[in-house]
């Protein structure tokens, strides 16, 4: 079935095949359409799921984190200041091994205010155990919103979806909605692997002394490797019933480039568009969209960076005192590519707070990285007038 | 009381295990032993950060026979209305999802969670046992902390000045079905307030007053004295209240002068004989207001 809607609303539908059981939530800007769409959901009895309209993210997770521990499948979503107050509650779900779903629709952290994208929001809660899926479309929405409880239950980790503000989460878009009975298919009801039972009663989460603690990050960090392998597996599956695939990394017209450029969220649509129109003028341009954050597809992106001549990581956020995330983590996955194998990196950080990245500004980054024998600092502000 | 009232009231049947780890004389695990004695095996217990938290025991320990989770301090009214929303979307809508929390995560840290819970009414029993202060991090105060009173934070030199929040009336403001007070000085009391909870559906809260001898400065063996003093002398009266307006005392409080009852806590040995005047009249003023509201429902 083809809809025209927003990426939020695309995030909604999936939610509503996915056959939630519990949902949580508060509203912010510009995540509010979609638990708005759930509540109609709910409300006319089309997805038979409890909703607590919690006073506060940190409830919202706190009742997820509940309701998944009572073995349900569970659903959130929010954006900046909702995602960093409910962070002590995302190690809690990480931590706890709990299957959380969330949709994190990027919006850049205040002061100032501020409703438009950017991705400091979820790449600050990167060390919180999450698996995190950077969207590009609403299809993209839709299908990994899907395919996010799919993971999520397989490895007993938290995902979280995330696309960006208003770009995607105000854009409409045609979306195929996968139809209810081939969602059942590839995601039958949840049966946790553990959970609060009063038959067989188990405590969750107790305090842990030294002797055993490291053991049970081991875990987690074992459970975050195989979901390297899953993520691949649900993707599979998924394919075979949509036809639809996006890989944790996706090289574009990447073949012989001597230039790559490294994007992700809506960023790279715009970039498609740029590699086309150079590519036509016989330019050796291509593109890595990186869509999984989480766990990092380390492996991926040295195969297809290592032996390229230039790569410019263009990087919606910025860690202060340091530069662009998404640079930050490719320069140290290639330490351990040949040093002759080893690109110049250019890491760019723009778009900050919803400032639009043009198929101009686009094109000036290309110039600028080819034109420079080496970058002259590892952030390079785009854009910036002082 | 005879131990006939007491075999017919409460339950045998024991949820919690010997070998839990609370200090001696703690009232904590007495009042737990009670609340699961009413409740029974169908019960899910949510524990945020509190004595409590310790007392369950470490992994992969638990002092508890029924499914227990661990959480974050300001979470308990939150992660138990997850549960119950979990259970209920399953169909079990038979068994007790239990917040049990300390007066710092009722009071103060968890206020928020708790009072978005009551406002919806979730189908939870929200169990405070109230130590006066964090004891758990080592006797700091917190706004159940009574006015006069030593903790780390507050030194002789400078003890409490505020009294102690009046949690029953921010909760009877709720208009939640049910909310009591209880003691573990009144078992019989307690368990019947727990059991009548149990019958009840929507947000429950009931306010146990639990002596901490390392807080309180007090004797291991005075614990239980201690908690029928406070009721006695009208300290912490023993009461219902019904849909937010109907108050009810539910034992005699004879009243009295409370200087006993103070002086026996070393964490009061600073107050001067007019200080405890002091306190003397908050606790009259205090018992005013709960008499008025008692025949006027106000």
């Amino acid at each position: 079935m083809k809809k025209v809607m927003i990426g939020n609303h695309a995030v909604s539908w999936g939610v509503l095949r996915s056959r939630v059981e519990v949902i949580s939530a508060y509203p912010i800007t510009p995540q509010t359409q979609i638990v708005e769409a759930l509540s109609d959901m709910v409300a006319d009895g089309s997805l038979p799921a409890q909703y607590i309209k919690v006073e506060s993210e940190h409830s919202a997770m706190a009742a997820c984190i509940g309701a998944s521990i009572a073995g349900t499948r569970t659903f959130t979503a929010t954006s900046a200041q909702g995602l960093a107050l409910m962070h002590e509650m995302l190690h809690w779900a990480a931590g706890g091994r709990l299957p959380v779903v969330m949709a994190d629709v990027n919006r850049a952290m205040a002061p100032g205010w501020t409703i438009w994208t950017d991705q400091n929001d979820s790449l600050s809660q990167r060390d919180t155990g999450w698996i995190q899926l950077y969207c590009e479309t609403n299809q993209e929405v839709f299908d990994t919103t899907v395919q996010a409880f799919k993971l999520a239950e397989a490895v007993n980790l938290p995902v979280m979806l995330v696309l960006d503000a208003f770009f995607l989460s105000h854009t409409s878009e045609p979306v195929d909605v996968t139809e209810q009975e081939d969602v059942d298919r590839f995601l039958p009801r949840r049966e946790a692997t553990f959970k609060m039972d009063t038959s067989d009663p188990h405590a969750f989460g107790a305090l842990v002394r030294p002797d055993a603690y490291t053991e049970m990050r081991w875990h987690q960090q074992e459970a975050m490797r195989e979901a390297r392998d899953v993520f691949r597996e649900v993707e599979d599956e998924w394919e075979a019933i949509t036809g639809r695939r996006y890989g944790a990394v996706e090289a574009y017209r990447a073949d012989d480039a001597d230039l790559l450029l490294v994007t992700s969220g809506t960023i790279t649509s715009t970039a498609r568009h740029v590699v086309d129109q150079r590519r036509a003028a016989g330019e050796k341009l291509g593109l890595v969209k990186v869509k999984m954050f989480r766990p990092f597809p380390t492996d991926e992106l040295r195969g297809l960076l290592g032996g390229v001549n230039r790569v410019a990581v263009l990087d919606r956020n910025v860690s202060p005192g340091r530069g662009g995330i998404f640079a930050e983590e490719i320069r140290a996955a290639l330490y351990d590519v040949p040093p002759d194998d080893r690109p110049i990196l250019f890491g760019y950080v723009l778009g900050l707070g919803g400032r639009d990245v043009t198929p101009a500004v686009i094109n000036d980054i290309i110039d600028n990285t080819r034109s420079k024998a080496s970058p002259e600092r590892e952030d390079l502000w785009v854009g910036v007038e002082l | 009381m005879s131990q006939t009232i007491i075999k017919q009231h409460i339950p045998r049947e024991e949820l919690l295990a010997s070998g839990h780890l609370a200090c001696p004389g703690c009232a904590a695990p007495i009042a737990m032993n009670l609340v699961l004695k009413a409740l029974g095996p169908e019960t899910m217990v949510v524990l945020p950060a509190c004595c409590w938290s310790i007392i369950a025991g470490p992994w992969p320990q638990s002092s508890l026979r029924v499914p227990l989770f661990h959480t974050a301090f300001e979470t308990g009214a939150a992660v138990a209305s997850g549960i119950k929303a979990g259970l209920a979307s399953r169909g079990d809508t038979k068994t007790t999802v239990i917040s049990w929390a300390g007066d710092g995560g009722t009071f103060d840290i968890g206020l928020q969670a708790l009072s978005g819970a009551a406002e919806r009414n979730e189908d939870i029993i929200y169990f405070c046992y109230d130590n006066e202060a964090y004891m758990n991090t080592g006797i700091q105060r917190s706004s159940a902390t009574p006015w006069g009173a030593w903790t780390t934070t507050t030194p002789t030199r400078d003890p409490e000045h505020h009294p102690k929040k009046d949690i029953m009336a921010i909760m009877a403001a709720h208009r939640i079905p049910y909310a009591a007070t209880a003691s573990v000085a009144y078992p019989v009391d307690l368990v019947e307030k727990v059991k009548k909870a149990r019958t009840i559906r929507g947000t429950r809260f009931i306010h146990i007053l639990a002596p901490c001898p390392p807080g309180w400065k007090t004797q291991n063996d005075e614990t239980i004295e201690l908690a029928r003093m406070a009721v006695e002398r009208r300290v912490f009266p023993l009461m219902e209240v019904e849909n937010g307006g109907t108050w009810r005392f539910t034992v005699d409080h004879p009243g009295g002068s409370i200087e006993e009852y103070i002086r026996k806590q070393a964490r009061f040995k600073h107050l001067t004989d007019d200080q405890v005047g002091l306190i003397q009249e908050q606790v009259d003023a205090r018992w005013e207001i709960l008499s008025n509201r008692v025949l006027h429902g106000t």
